[in-house]
């Protein structure tokens, strides 16, 4: 008796053992490469800090600042928010009622439908077509067919005019949609249970929008939850395609969001201590939303 | 062993159709098809307009009205680049091999250790395994846009500027690697574990032996998006020196030339393009049987 237990103790200390010894390398670059960084991001965000010389404490002065008097900040603010509350559900709308449409086809068809789709994500930095596609002059290929319409007389310089930049950007974002997220909708429709569309049309459904309503959304919980967190990362966080498409920084700032602000504050202006504010509270606008959009998903599920 | 496994998976071949037809009409099938084509003919247009751009003659790429064909394919516009890459400086070979250097390191790293690190946050139980998956969700927000300047003070600090290791170690430690190696190794069932205990396996041994062949699936797709993850990074934050930077940087220089340059970039568009493109189509069954597993549970 005391044997075995020993011996069990023993060798559930040898797998505890074990279990940290394989997670070590993660965790440790895990650490240094995402909590270091949001650590020191927090603490250098209350520091004057230039690179060169080291960090100057000066209290709450860069969240004064932030709020009080910088008006590009608000400009940013108002960018972020846009991409986030429009393309952000756009896209998850989008994403989910594709990878619904498609799950109706042969595979084969399937599969040529989702590499349509989630082909732009796939290719990486592609979306530079669209400076091609939106040239200001007359031979960009989009004022070449306005023109050819008679829709427009002069050409349009779309991605200078601060009237237009913004809603370029937006489009290739929306055209950038179909990532992640969309393909784990598209696995989670195919493991739906069969038999739960046979039992719905027993008691009385009798179109496919109940049915989406009634049976599939009901059963893709998880797949919904990942998609939403993985939305909230990217539509956050669009810097690499405005600084491609609009330019870095935008013309007045006009398309520019928290995301690309904090690059030029630290890499072109080397004010760290700001940059590091500004991430800062991009972090706990992230956090706060997601929070409520896992609320909202899992609230639903209480119903 | 993977039979056992694998009949947790969806049996696709059995679920042609979303659902029975009592519940379709036509009316609304062609409806959704049409709405299905104009949508992805937004999708695909200005891919298929790269293609065509690449073959395309100059005087074709300045016609009015523009078009979206070819007439008279040719191959000027690589001509082109080849002579735009043999004219720089650092030459066109250097950029492929620290591409190929990063990618091949970045994918092969971030999938060994997130899948090392996902056993025993899937199959142990230790103190804190509940915590760490739950930094892990929560991590996924932390996309490397939103760290780029503290990870940057980080790695001057490392003395990791202009190392291929400012590009490699932040891409080896992203959590949606770790996040979908758990959710699919939670399938495995115990037994198989257990069995191989009673013969005396260490646990790294099972790692290796047991569930990794078990979860081919699952690393097969976390390889091919941290391939195309890296694949498209240019890195001009980490690294100046011009002989370490990697192939987007290259792409980034020459489309900056402008629409004199449009052919030569559309080439250069299309040439990257490929690799992912068809790493995915290979591959694309197994990335779907692992992300029908990857949902969060409450």
């Amino acid at each position: 008796m005391i044997n075995s237990t020993n011996l069990k103790e023993k060798s559930r200390y040898e797998e505890t053992k074990s279990s940290y010894l394989m997670m070590a390398p993660f965790l440790i670059l895990f650490c240094i490469f995402t909590i270091l960084p949001i650590l020191s991001a927090i603490g250098l965000s209350f520091t004057s800090f230039d690179m060169l010389q080291p960090p100057r404490f000066i209290g709450l002065s860069n969240y004064t600042r932030l709020l009080l008097d910088d008006r590009i900040f608000l400009q940013v603010l108002k960018n972020t928010l846009i991409f986030a509350f429009v393309t952000g559900p756009l896209s998850y709308a989008l994403s989910f009622l594709l990878a619904w449409m498609i799950n109706e086809y042969r595979p084969f068809a399937r599969s040529i439908w989702t590499l349509v789709f989630y082909a732009p994500s796939l290719a990486g930095s592609v979306f530079f077509v669209w400076t091609l596609i939106f040239s200001g002059d007359y031979y960009g290929p989009l004022n070449g067919v306005l023109m050819w319409l008679g829709w427009i007389k002069e050409p349009i310089d779309w991605t200078g005019n601060t009237d237009y930049v913004l809603k370029v950007v937006l489009l290739v974002q929306v055209w950038l949609s179909f990532g992640a997220g969309f393909l784990a909708f598209i696995a989670g429709l195919q493991g739906v249970d069969r038999s739960l569309y046979e039992a719905g049309r027993i008691d009385g459904i009798r179109n496919r929008w109940q049915e989406l309503w009634y049976i599939t959304i009901p059963s893709m919980k998880p797949q919904l939850l990942f998609g939403a967190v993985m939305q909230i990362a990217s539509s956050f966080s669009v810097s690499e395609v405005i600084k491609a498409v609009a330019g870095f920084p935008s013309r007045g700032y006009a398309a520019d969001t928290i995301g690309t602000y904090i690059i030029d504050y630290g890499t072109v202006r080397f004010e760290m201590g700001y940059a590091c504010t500004l991430s800062v509270v991009l972090f706990v606008i992230m956090l706060l939303t997601n929070k409520a959009i896992t609320k909202l998903l899992k609230g639903a599920d209480d119903d | 062993m993977t039979s056992s496994v694998k009949s947790n998976q969806p049996k696709l071949h059995h679920m042609r159709r979303g659902a029975s037809k009592a519940t379709r009409s036509l009316g609304m099938d062609i409806l959704l098809f049409i709405f299905l084509g104009v949508l992805a003919a937004f999708m695909v247009i200005p891919i298929l307009y790269i293609v065509a751009s690449a073959f395309k003659p100059m005087e074709e790429m300045f016609l009015f009205p523009p078009r979206p064909w070819v007439a008279h394919p040719t191959l000027d516009n690589f001509v082109q680049l080849s002579q735009i890459l043999s004219n720089m400086w650092v030459p066109f070979s250097r950029y492929l091999f620290n591409s190929v250097v990063v990618t091949v390191c970045a994918t092969a790293g971030n999938v060994i250790v997130s899948s090392m690190a996902a056993y025993p946050l899937a199959k142990h139980e230790f103190k804190g395994k509940k915590l760490i998956n739950e930094i892990i969700v929560l991590a996924l927000l932390f996309t490397p846009q939103v760290l780029y300047i503290p990870q940057y003070i980080i790695i001057a600090n490392l003395g990791l500027v202009n190392n291929y290791l400012a590009l490699i170690l932040p891409v080896v430690q992203l959590t949606l690697g770790t996040f979908l190696m758990v959710q699919f190794m939670q399938q495995v069932p115990v037994s198989l574990l257990e069995a191989a205990r009673m013969d005396g396996a260490g646990e790294m041994k099972i790692w290796w032996e047991i569930v990794m062949p078990a979860v081919k699936p699952a690393w097969l797709t976390l390889m091919i998006l941290a391939f195309q993850n890296i694949w498209s990074q240019n890195g001009n934050l980490f690294i100046y020196k011009e002989n370490m930077k990697v192939l987007p940087s290259l792409t980034t220089q020459i489309q900056s030339g402008g629409l004199a340059r449009a052919g030569a970039s559309s080439a250069i568009m299309l040439i990257l393009m490929i690799p992912p493109i068809v790493l995915f189509q290979v591959s694309q069954k197994s990335v779907i049987e692992t992300m029908a597993t990857s949902g969060i549970k409450d």
